[in-house]
């Protein structure tokens, strides 16, 4: 297989028409290339857009209380439907699929922000909840100084404190440690026994860093809220669906709460999971475009190849002639041919993945931390040796045509004195 | 050596049957020198490529060698002519882009011969055909005479036991022709039979046997004593 006098002969073949041989080398270089770039692409797309989920257990959902459409029972609609400390002892009972159940309540609702002092500084563009332990499951954290809140916390109503890092940066010198000093939150003191950053950066879930968590006992006593739940982050169990655990968590809260049963509007959602589902099927889409896209640019390449080896073989009827008539076998013909064309895709593919690869991180060095929907745009070890397998198959399947030609060549007539 | 049984051959030229070889039967023995004469249309070149088993023939039987050659597959075919059978042609039909060395060491490479091994057995022959000097020589560097020679040293090379020469002067000079013929001779008398297929009277001449074919069939068959 690798002597000499093979490698002389594609030597020979490939270099005798440079031109020739250099564009439909292109062919197949420029299908191999746009594959890599299109895979690469894609794939920094999905980095991008799933990274914002990256905080957040896909397999979740949320649940608040907003107000009956439809009257019921003797009720008027409009009535306020308000979660309490009682719902979540029920949900925790009666909704066993679900892994964790975590109330949550935030001064002035959902993603509103709170005056925060402490000395001299102060910030106003924080958020500030009640939360349980088991929040961190749901949407992780980092703590990366002191430590989270626990059980005994909730139990005992400590006026304690997690404190995003951006809120550090506002309210504490850089060389002071947080840990143990007091912040000012609405004229009540809490003490902050931790620091909490993003688990996986990514540019949406920053008003994170933003946020003061203390535990939900204390929160609902300090500032009078009573049992009141702002809203439910539920995590399913795994060998369920958040869609099923959410159906049945509205179907307890709709019965507790008075609502009419087809009143889907009284209680508002949030789910994850379907997101998740929505976005990886776009992805899914995407990606079938891009290899029908790319497999058709690297077969316009290969067919390229295919035509030009025809002519090749076509231009060396004589030659092949004499190779038969002095004794070489038709496995011979046929898999010089084949090698050839494997040869020319295979160089011009490996080069085209290459460039590829390089001018995706080109790409990601320039891009660096700062993009929020493209990120990372690369290929994958295995998507790269599927590609090196796909050139190397279709340049055995570009030389079938013309090997075949060739192995028919017919000495007598190849030999026929003109 | 070579015995030919009723060989008829047909060529099909869209709807009617051409028939081109009519029970041609034929002996030549070990180490002859024999020429095939005959107009263009004879069925001459026909005959010389089922000697080279280069085609297959309609009925009839073919022993070369007191091996039958019928129905065989391209493999076992392309393994007789690399054992059995030197081919010289008329436009010499070396290869372009190898030197005069590699081309007669070609037959041996499909042998499997190493590539050292057969480039030395090479230089042997074209020592033999007086080329040794113009070894490392390309063959458009080379006279045609010296290019049949080439040739002919590469079909030596495998140790034939038949050689198939196809108007091997047609495209000489007749000084050149004689140069020729006369080292076809050489290499007769090693004891190998040597087949010329000619339209020319004189090379015809220079033969120990002159076989005449016309419409396909063998008229005269003359031995030179």
């Amino acid at each position: 297989m690798f002597d000499l006098d093979r490698w002389q002969e594609i030597y020979h073949v490939l270099s005798k028409n440079v031109l020739r041989t250099l564009l439909t080398a292109f062919g197949v270089f420029w299908g191999m290339f746009m594959l890599v770039i299109l895979m690469g692409s894609g794939n920094g797309l999905r980095t991008g857009v799933m990274g914002s989920f990256g905080n957040f257990a896909t397999n979740s959902f949320f649940m608040w209380g907003q107000s009956t459409s439809i009257p019921y029972k003797g009720f008027q609609k409009g009535q306020q439907v308000v979660f309490t400390n009682d719902d979540t002892e029920v949900l925790k009972r009666q909704l066993t699929s679900a892994e964790v159940i975590a109330p949550k309540l935030q001064l002035g609702g959902y993603r509103s922000t709170n005056y925060v002092t402490r000395g001299k500084y102060s910030g106003s563009t924080f958020s500030v909840s009640g939360d349980v332990p088991e929040i961190m499951q749901i949407s992780a954290k980092k703590i990366v100084l002191g430590r989270w809140i626990n059980q005994s916390d909730l139990n005992e109503k400590r006026k304690v404190a997690v404190i995003g890092s951006r809120v550090r940066d506002v309210l504490f010198e850089t060389d002071e440690d947080p840990i143990g000093e007091y912040i000012n939150i609405q004229g009540i003191y809490f003490m902050v026994i931790g620091v909490h950053d993003l688990e996986f950066t990514s540019g949406h879930n920053e008003s994170e860093l933003e946020s003061i968590i203390t535990p939900l006992t204390t929160f609902q006593s300090a500032f009078n809220l009573q049992d009141r739940v702002g809203w439910y982050s539920i995590m399913a169990k795994s060998n369920t669906t958040a869609g099923a655990v959410e159906a049945e968590a509205r179907e307890i809260l709709t019965k507790r709460h008075n609502i009419s049963p087809d009143d889907v509007r009284a209680i508002g959602g949030w789910n994850a999971d379907n997101e998740f589902q929505k976005i990886s099927g776009l992805f899914s889409a995407i990606n079938i475009l891009v290899w029908i896209v790319g497999i058709g640019t690297l077969l316009a390449g290969v067919i390229g190849v295919s035509n030009i080896m025809l002519i090749v073989v076509k231009e060396r009827t004589k030659e092949i002639g004499i190779r038969k008539a002095i004794g070489a076998t038709p496995y011979l013909i046929v898999s010089q041919i084949i090698l050839e064309a494997i040869i020319l895709t295979g160089i011009a593919g490996y080069l085209g993945m290459s460039a590829g690869v390089a001018l995706l991180d080109v790409v990601n060095s320039a891009m660096g931390q700062s993009a929020g929907m493209f990120k990372n745009p690369s290929i994958d070890l295995t998507s790269a040796l599927t590609f090196l397998s796909i050139i190397v198959f279709s340049g055995g399947l570009a030389g079938i045509i013309p090997a075949t030609k060739a192995a028919s060549v017919n000495p007598i007539i190849a030999l026929r004195s003109e | 050596m070579i015995e030919l049984k009723n060989i008829n051959k047909y060529y099909s030229t869209g709807n009617h049957e051409l028939h081109v070889l009519k029970d041609v039967n034929l002996q030549i023995g070990a180490g002859e020198l024999v020429s095939i004469m005959g107009s263009s249309g004879s069925g001459k070149s026909t005959l010389l490529n089922i000697l080279g088993i280069l085609d297959a023939y309609d009925s009839g039987e073919y022993i070369l060698d007191n091996t039958l050659i019928k129905n065989l597959s391209e493999q076992k075919a392309a393994k007789y002519r690399n054992e059995f059978i030197g081919f010289i042609f008329q436009s010499f039909h070396l290869l372009s882009y190898k030197n005069a060395m590699e081309n007669v060491a070609l037959p041996l490479y499909y042998r499997g011969v190493g590539r050292k091994e057969r480039n030395k057995i090479a230089l042997e022959y074209l020592e033999k055909v007086g080329l040794l000097d113009w070894a490392e020589h390309m063959p458009n560097q080379l006279s045609g005479g010296q290019q049949q020679r080439v040739s002919i040293a590469r079909a030596l090379i495998s140790k034939p036991k038949l050689i198939l020469a196809d108007e091997p002067t047609g495209a000489l000079d007749s000084e050149t022709s004689g140069n020729v013929m006369e080292l076809f001779r050489e290499v007769n008398k090693l004891g190998i039979t040597v087949i010329i297929v000619t339209h020319e009277q004189d090379i015809a001449a220079m033969t120990d046997r002159k076989i005449t074919l016309r419409d396909g069939q063998i008229v005269e068959s003359l031995v030179d004593v």
